[in-house]
């Protein structure tokens, strides 16, 4: 498919992909550590958090809208289902089952207020984060839970597999929600008529709701997966850290908007993918990991996160202008 | 044959306003009917209820294809084959052209997509219509000719009997617009129903079999189109006879305020020799991209030329900004200014006095409020704006109420040329009227005018003289007394 292919160069997923190829040569010259299977296993595992609420954020920001109260939705999903797991011995399926509840009711919250109240998503959103924090925090005075049940400490580890040097590497909780929440996210986007209609909400809201499609089912379903997300990366989290602490989440979400806009989504709605968030994350958790590996401060990390950010989304705005304005002319 | 819609007695009520009253409507399978009035006829709320999207009031009958209906819902009358394009299109800019036309695909309950089959749909609509556009494209990187086509295919795709346009001309070139029509009677040839909603009513009569009139919710009649031509509609839809031509005068005898010699820049125009006197209304049209704009931009200083002079009373000028351009007394008033050139939310007065608070400002940049209010309440009489209070914000004026401030604004600065740049591009008669009457009124005060538009009446009617652009060029000039419509469609699209 030659024509693919041409649409695939000029698309802003080939050059993120030309940009991390180009990190990854640079980094694997430049340490010895970078390239090596521990790190990208690591790497894999502990940017899982951020991938799969990044997939939650990707449909939030394609139907047009946004969210930033999922750090807080993911707090809660975490506190409430470890608090009962360790209370009443609740079993794998039952644990999740609890935290995505728990996080499709913190989105419905956020849907019906976006909806009802017909103000902009980012301010009920900033608003519900410090509603669900606040309450959070005031209501476990913020104590950590520190002792997880056993089973859930010892998570999962499929196809183990054990090197020279005793480190064991296999497909653990975090790689395991990753994949699958990226499967399904694509799944839907792409796969389903509903997918469809988020695109084309977040394109055109107006002409989405005269040909019929129901806006507010619609946000209620987009800001629901947002929750249903959260509470899944709420639960690999808590696997990874072997603890449960209501404060350490919320301060996440701008890193997992970044990751998303990398990827080529827009704030405006209707444009953004899949494949173009994994590499969003993929460079956001390669640059973060290289400048620490090469012993850069981490308060450079940050810099060169920000200055990344301005630099892709200025090259996507201008070489768009330059092919509105090469329509334009001929 | 069987009507394919008979409306009777609709009627509708928004709170106070009677937006229809009795109004009845037969559309034929296979005829092209236009619905044609002012602002606030009706029109709207008459294509709302045939979509289904309000009801109308009890009363009121629906019958399509010889089935009742007290009301229709979006969804029956999709089902019944009721299309409306809208003048934005409803298009989806982030997705394909294929998924656009194929849309309703996407309708019901929660399934699966077959992209296959989406790209079929798309692909017979085209067919049926014989366009064809490459599936895979996105439609914001479409023309807006284009993006119409693929609107017509995906009421194609939805098996339409009666599409409904709404102001589908509104920002095509005139090649463009011929290419639609065609395609319009393409349709009716497939015994397709069209409703053409429209400003333009040279156009309408061009394509259209029947025409219905609305006025102030209220139908005026359905005519045969042949016996309609653009004055008696005016006419009908305004209940007001309007007297259009400019008297015959001698200028000769008044300065010359603006004298352009050998105006060029290379990629927009070349060679433009122009002279503009005192009271004089220079009309100037041509096709888009003839290089009208970008030399009224030029005069405005906004687009410096590259060779040539031009001259404001005999003095050179080598304007840098549209800052210099106002302060040597020239303003500009482009199409989108009169439609965006305001502050909705502000008072009419602040709207009125923004081109010249520097003019007004004293000591500190402070603006003294009795002269404020002098300068306002001169040009609200002098334009005859109609306000209870010009502290209201401009938004509670009606369409052709904002248009003179409009022009207020720039009559502020006192100009000595006024260019206009379309300026009733959508709107609708009376409102263009009158604007028409007050630059009659500032070319009898002595400024010099040139009015730029699309539309060739426009220019012929209210001009003393008429240039023709073509290709950055001057190619002819006509006196406006002695030409007729049709000599300058000639030499526009020659």
């Amino acid at each position: 498919m030659p024509e693919s292919f041409a649409r695939f160069r000029r698309s802003h997923e080939f050059w993120l992909l030309m940009v991390i190829a180009a990190l990854v040569v640079f980094l694997s010259i430049a340490t010895d550590s970078f390239l090596t299977f521990q790190n990208l296993f690591d790497l894999l595992t502990s940017y899982a958090f951020l991938g799969i609420l990044a997939a939650g954020l990707l449909v939030v920001l394609i139907s047009g809208g946004i969210d930033i109260s999922f750090t807080a939705t993911a707090s809660i999903a975490q506190y409430v289902t470890m608090l009962l797991a360790n209370r009443y011995g609740l079993d794998w399926f039952t644990v999740f089952a609890l935290a995505t509840t728990v996080g499709i009711a913190c989105g419905a919250i956020n849907a019906v207020l976006v909806d009802r109240l017909n103000i902009s998503s980012i301010i009920v959103t900033i608003a519900t984060l410090n509603i669900f924090f606040g309450l959070l925090v005031f209501v476990t005075g913020g104590k950590y839970i520190y002792s997880l049940p056993d089973w859930f400490s010892k998570g999962i580890y499929w196809f183990e597999y054990i090197d020279a040097n005793e480190i064991s590497y296999g497909i653990n909780l975090q790689i395991l929600a990753l994949v699958v929440m990226f499967a399904l996210t694509w799944l839907i986007l792409n796969r389903t008529n509903i997918g469809r209609q988020i695109y084309a909400l977040g394109g055109n809201r107006e002409a989405a709701q005269r040909l019929g499609f129901n806006v507010f089912r619609l946000n209620l379903l987009v800001y629901c997966y947002m929750g249903l997300t959260a509470g899944v990366a709420s639960l690999t989290q808590a696997q990874l850290a072997q603890s449960v602490a209501p404060t350490v989440l919320v301060g996440k979400e701008l890193d997992v908007l970044a990751a998303v806009v990398l990827g080529g989504a827009s704030l405006m709605g209707g444009v953004g993918t899949v494949l173009g968030t994994i590499l969003g994350l993929t460079l956001l958790a390669v640059m973060q990991n290289g400048l620490i590996l090469m012993g850069v401060s981490s308060y450079w990390s940050q810099f060169f996160v920000g200055a990344v950010i301005l630099i892709s989304v200025s090259a996507t705005a201008l070489s768009s202008r330059r092919k509105r304005k090469g329509a334009m002319t001929a | 044959m069987a009507s394919f819609l008979e409306l009777t007695n609709i009627s509708k009520r928004f709170g106070g306003v009677q937006a229809l009253a009795d109004v009845s409507l037969t559309l034929e399978a296979g005829e092209v009917h236009c619905l044609v009035g002012e602002n606030g006829s009706g029109k709207s709320t008459l294509i709302k209820i045939i979509s289904g999207v309000q009801a109308p009031e009890s009363g009121g009958h629906i019958v399509i294809e010889g089935r009742e209906y007290a009301h229709l819902t979006p969804v029956e009358s999709t089902r019944c084959g009721i299309q409306v394009i809208y003048q934005d299109l409803s298009l989806f800019p982030n997705l394909t052209v294929a998924e656009n036309i194929a849309v309703g695909q996407h309708l019901g309950g929660f399934h699966g997509v077959n992209w296959d089959q989406i790209r079929q749909v798309a692909k017979k609509a085209m067919e049926r219509i014989g366009v064809s556009l490459d599936l895979d494209a996105k439609v914001s990187d479409l023309s807006i000719a284009n993006r119409q086509l693929v609107a017509i295919c995906r009421a194609m795709a939805a098996d339409a009997k009666l599409v409904i346009m709404d102001e589908p001309t509104a920002s095509l070139t005139r090649h463009e617009v011929d290419s639609l029509l065609s395609l319009v009677r393409d349709l009716k040839r497939k015994n397709i129903c069209i409703v053409f909603v429209s400003h333009r009513l040279d156009e309408v009569l061009e394509v259209a079999e029947r025409v219905t009139v609305l006025r102030d919710g209220k139908k005026v009649g359905t005519f045969d189109a042949s016996e309609m031509n653009n004055r008696k509609l005016g006419v009908l839809m305004t209940g007001k006879e309007f007297h259009y031509a400019l008297s015959e005068t001698d200028l000769s005898a008044q300065e010359t305020v603006l004298s352009v010699r050998n105006l060029g820049r290379s990629g927009d125009y070349a060679g433009i020799n122009l002279d503009v006197r005192a009271g004089e209304i220079v009309g100037i049209t041509g096709l888009l991209g003839s290089g009208r704009t970008e030399l009224a931009l030029s005069l405005f200083g906004m687009n410096p030329p590259e060779t040539g002079e031009i001259r404001l009373r005999g003095k050179a000028l080598a304007l840098k900004s549209n800052r210099e351009a106002i302060d040597h007394g020239i303003a500009y008033v482009s199409e989108d200014r009169l439609t965006m050139g305001l502050v909705l939310e502000q008072p009419i007065s602040s709207n009125a006095i923004v081109t010249i608070l520097d003019k007004l400002a004293r000591r500190f940049n402070l603006i003294p409020a009795d002269e404020r209010s002098e300068t306002v309440d001169r040009w609200v009489k002098d334009l005859s704006i109609k306000v209870s209070n010009t502290e209201n914000p401009v938004k509670t004026l009606s369409g052709g109420n904002q248009q003179r401030v409009v022009l207020a604004k720039w009559m502020a600065t006192s100009p000595q040329l006024l260019i206009l740049d379309s300026p009733t591009v959508g709107v609708d008669i009376s409102a263009k009227d009158g604007i028409y009457e007050i630059v009659r009124g500032l070319a009898a005060k002595g400024v010099a005018v040139i009015l730029i538009s699309d539309e060739i009446p426009e220019v012929l009617y209210h001009s003393h003289r008429i240039l023709i652009m073509r290709n950055g060029k001057i190619t002819g000039e006509f006196d406006a007394h002695k030409s007729s419509e049709d000599e300058l469609r000639v030499a526009v699209n020659a």
